[in-house]
């Protein structure tokens, strides 16, 4: 057996070929094109929502290109300009209206933040429904959960840059969270802030997170994502094991090597998708107020809180369980129960491989307890979204508990109502056309 | 299960197609980033036109201003500095002008509008630094004994005569560049606009 | 009344990415749309060179982005530019911020946004300030004898008193009524409110209009990438079974 890859890739005697041997030799290029491309088999019955992975990169790519050219003209000040403006506010309309063309690069990463997380709540979707975080998959799904964290941290943290009303109140209302927690809670928050409301020191800092700490991180937990799922082989829309059944060469009867077939399907994918992106960028890249909210083109003033903050519509969910909480408990206030919510909201998906016990892992094999459970969390999370976009009330402060209590019901429920489902059985192979 | 054995004809023709459509749009999306990096409508106003008052200039004397961040020297030049430029012909690299280092209409004997004066952007064509007053004759200025009065950069020991115009055997390749300017009247001078029609 | 505020809430769910965030109840009036008509932002940058700038910049806006209203590099200089000398400079206030913060008690906004930030659920900026514009009224007890109905006790005098003539509240009808007529007839007067609305929007994003040419492009050329990816995907795919 060739034991090197020397020994394995021999060149054919044509210039590339010997370049590549060099490389080979050296590098595993071939290997890798083969483990991760070529010879990785994926299950051929992937559907529409198999396409959001390979898209969450595409707009990490896009986030990462436009960030760089983005840092070549913004300016992290606070102080104010000649015309009494903040210098970080006045770097941005630079860019969308002195630097050439940098109104669409500038326009391409504000609408890239809304496309991130749309495509990643569809991705995670897709995981939900297919039971793609079951075993033997549950690291991916960590992995994952902590990509969603990294992106929740630097999307917040960017959000600050533009130095407007939205970035600057958001970020005191978010970093004031912190103060809840008992005993050291205002000391951490002045220590985030690096001062004692939100200035300067903290448009520094979270500038610098932003663009190098988060998105190293971000790029390594997406490496490890995709490696742990190499490793595993991808699940499929009937969640039955492709490696199950293999040939006589030890390739699954129901995989298809992912390069060709699966680049070349990604490929009409990601046009679509640019489509989409365009339509948003070109026609609409306020996105009705949701993408770049109306009174963030009014620069940060310190001394005078817009009427109504709301976050931007990526977070409402997880804002609004942070407003359902209005009960102090065990002698701490609402307001720490509140962020004690709202966090448990997110970490609680990593959890999910160990909270189903179904016998079956797609949508497509599960009993109606189950999918009752699946459109009651639906529900409860778009109605806990659109209720954190508005000014709170008595209504709707109920509404957001409800919608609270059967988010986490759908999670903390589930041992016992997968158990006790009435599922269908898979079948063997995988339904294709 | 060889896949290149699977590429025939009509496969080809489609990944042909959409490699050079993508490609196209790929080349296109670098056009937007790569143009960011030019000098900003910002830039561009700051090296805006610069208009300027020489009438207080004595002859001998030089002014410097400033023109898209760079230093314009204009020097009011005397009847010997004129005659210096004819002297020094010969020991120059292009006493003739014929690198378009200047405007057309500069493109004469004394490389300027008017005879006197002379407008030059004072930046080596080296590599970049400004060079120095060394406007009096040989010894005086601590230069060799035949040297005829003009500038020396400091860097790499380039000269130049009154005219901007380079000497033999100096690191500086050709002749300082002489921006496009115009006269709106005798006394006031615009430098980075050329005169309107011309 | 809690129905009704759930069926809201229902039909909201179903518009919200129409019409985001709540809306305060204010009817604003609808602005015309006079994005295509060049001589109306002529007259709107007019308007506001010579009503606005004496206290609100457009600090992000440069005088030589207004050629791109149809005016000549001569016309920009002599007929707008006031606050600089060279066409490349933005529209600066000539008074210091601190020193209007001294004379007015706070700084007049920069206005180069103001069409993007006034924007909110109850309708555009452009909305907003056309309403805003036409709704001063006299009130003595404000220290500058001015009351606007939708931005109240405003610190901005009626700078277009003159145009628009006196209004009053009727406070029992919430109307206004015209008490003295300007010299501008009703009609005429929202013609210029709409001119430097609508300069006003053009200002907060003058890239606007070629943003959306070069969509329409976009658009088009990836539509020919689809379906030249597309017949690829599909030539490929017919091997799967």
């Amino acid at each position: 057996m060739a034991s090197t890859n020397f020994e394995k890739y021999k060149s054919d005697g044509s210039l590339q070929g010997n370049v590549l041997e060099w490389f080979d030799a050296r590098f595993p290029a071939t290997s890798m094109w083969k483990a991760h491309l070529s010879e990785y088999y994926a299950p051929k019955n992937f559907n529409f929502l198999y396409f959001f992975g390979s898209l969450a990169i595409l707009v990490l790519v896009i986030q990462v290109v436009t960030g760089v050219f983005l840092v070549m003209h913004y300016k992290p000040d606070a102080s104010l300009n000649a015309s009494g403006i903040p210098v970080a506010f006045a770097s941005v309309e630079y860019i969308m209206r002195d630097v050439p063309w940098g109104w669409l690069i500038r326009y391409m990463h504000s609408t890239g933040a809304s496309a991130f997380f749309i495509v990643v709540y569809m991705h995670m979707y897709r995981g939900l429904i297919y039971g793609s975080y079951r075993q033997p998959r549950e690291l991916i799904w960590i992995f994952g959960s902590l990509i969603f964290l990294c992106l929740m941290a630097e999307a917040f943290m960017g959000y600050l840059l533009p130095w407007g009303q939205m970035s600057y109140w958001g970020a005191q209302v978010i970093v004031n969270l912190f103060s809840a927690i008992p005993l050291v809670g205002e000391p951490l928050s002045t220590w985030i802030r690096g001062d004692f409301v939100i200035g300067d020191a903290t448009l520094n800092r979270f500038f610098s997170f932003h663009v190098i700490a988060v998105p190293l991180v971000l790029i390594g937990l997406v490496a490890a994502h995709i490696l742990a799922l190499h490793e595993v082989g991808s699940n499929n829309p009937d969640g039955v094991e492709i490696k199950k059944k293999k040939d006589a060469n030890g390739i699954p009867l129901d995989g298809i090597p992912f390069h060709p077939y699966y680049t070349v399907k990604d490929i009409a994918g990601v046009v679509v998708f640019l489509m989409v992106f365009s339509v948003i960028l070109f026609f609409a890249p306020e996105g009705g107020g949701y993408f770049l909210e109306y009174n963030n083109f009014f620069p940060a003033d310190p001394l005078k809180t817009p009427p109504h903050i709301a976050p931007v519509w990526y977070f409402t969910p997880y804002y609004s369980m942070l407003r359902a909480m209005v009960w102090p408990f065990l002698g701490l206030d609402a307001k720490f129960w509140g962020v004690v919510l709202m966090g448990a909201g997110v970490v609680i998906i990593a959890f999910l491989p160990w909270l189903d016990r179904s016998p079956v892992k797609s949508i497509r094999y599960r009993g109606p307890i189950y999918k009752g459970f699946l459109v009651a969390f639906l529900a409860a999370f778009f109605m806990l979204g659109y209720l954190g976009t508005q000014p709170p009330t008595p209504v709707g402060n109920f509404l957001c508990q409800v919608g609270s209590l059967v988010y986490f019901a759908f999670f903390l429920a589930m041992p016992w109502y997968t158990k006790i489902d009435k599922c269908q059985p898979e079948p063997e192979r995988v339904t294709f056309k | 299960m060889s896949n290149e054995s699977k590429v025939d004809g009509g496969r080809r023709r489609l990944i042909v197609a959409t490699a050079a459509v993508g490609g196209v749009g790929a080349v296109s999306a670098l056009v937007p980033f790569l143009s960011s990096m030019l000098p900003s409508e910002r830039a561009k106003a700051a090296g805006a036109p610069v208009e300027v008052d020489v009438s207080k200039l004595e002859p001998g004397q030089m002014m410097t201003v400033e023109w898209r961040g760079k230093p314009v020297w204009i020097i009011n030049r005397t009847e010997e500095m004129l005659q210096s430029l004819v002297k020094a012909a010969d020991l120059l690299v292009d006493p003739k002008c014929e690198e378009p280092q200047q405007p057309e209409y500069c493109k004469n004997d004394t490389r300027s509008i008017k005879p006197n004066l002379m407008v030059v952007v004072g930046i080596c064509t080296h590599l970049g630094c400004s060079p120095g007053q060394k406007f009096k004759t040989g010894a005086e200025e601590g230069m060799p004994p035949e040297w005829l009065g003009g500038f020396l950069c400091p860097c790499h020991g380039s000269t130049f005569d009154f005219a901007g115009r380079v000497y033999k055997n100096k690191p500086a390749p050709i002749n300082l560049p002489v921006p496009p300017h115009t006269y709106l009247s005798d006394t006031r001078l615009v430098i980075g606009e050329e005169k309107k029609g011309a | 009344m809690k129905s009704r505020s759930l069926k809201n809430l229902l039909l909201a769910l179903c518009f919200a990415p129409l019409a985001a965030f709540a809306n305060s109840g204010i009817q604003l009036d609808r602005a015309p749309d006079v994005q295509g008509d060049q001589a109306a932002l002529q007259n709107g940058a007019k308007l506001f060179v010579n009503y606005c700038l004496s206290c609100h910049g457009a600090s992000y806006v440069r005088y030589n982005r207004l050629m791109e209203l149809g005016l000549s590099e001569e016309q920009v200089k002599e007929n707008l530019m006031f606050t600089a000398d060279k066409v490349g400079e933005p529209m600066r206030i000539a008074a210091r911020p601190e020193e209007q913060k001294k004379w007015f008690g706070a700084s007049p906004p920069d206005l180069s946004l103001i069409a993007r930030a006034r924007a909110s659920g109850d309708g555009s900026g452009a909305d907003w300030l056309y309403t805003y514009l036409r709704s001063f009224y006299r009130d003595e007890d404000r220290p500058t004898g001015w009351n606007n109905v939708i931005f109240a006790n405003v610190g901005m005098p009626h700078v277009f008193y003159q145009l628009q003539g006196v209004q009053h509240l009727n406070h029992e009808t919430h109307q206004l009524e015209l008490a003295e007529p300007g010299q501008l007839s009703a009609a005429e007067y929202d013609k210029q409110v709409a001119d430097l609305v609508g300069f006003l929007v053009w200002m907060a994003e003058p890239d606007a209009g070629f943003r959306k040419k070069l969509g329409v492009g976009v658009l088009l050329f990836l539509g020919v990438l689809f379906v030249a990816a597309y017949a690829l995907k599909k030539e490929y795919w017919k091997d799967v079974h």
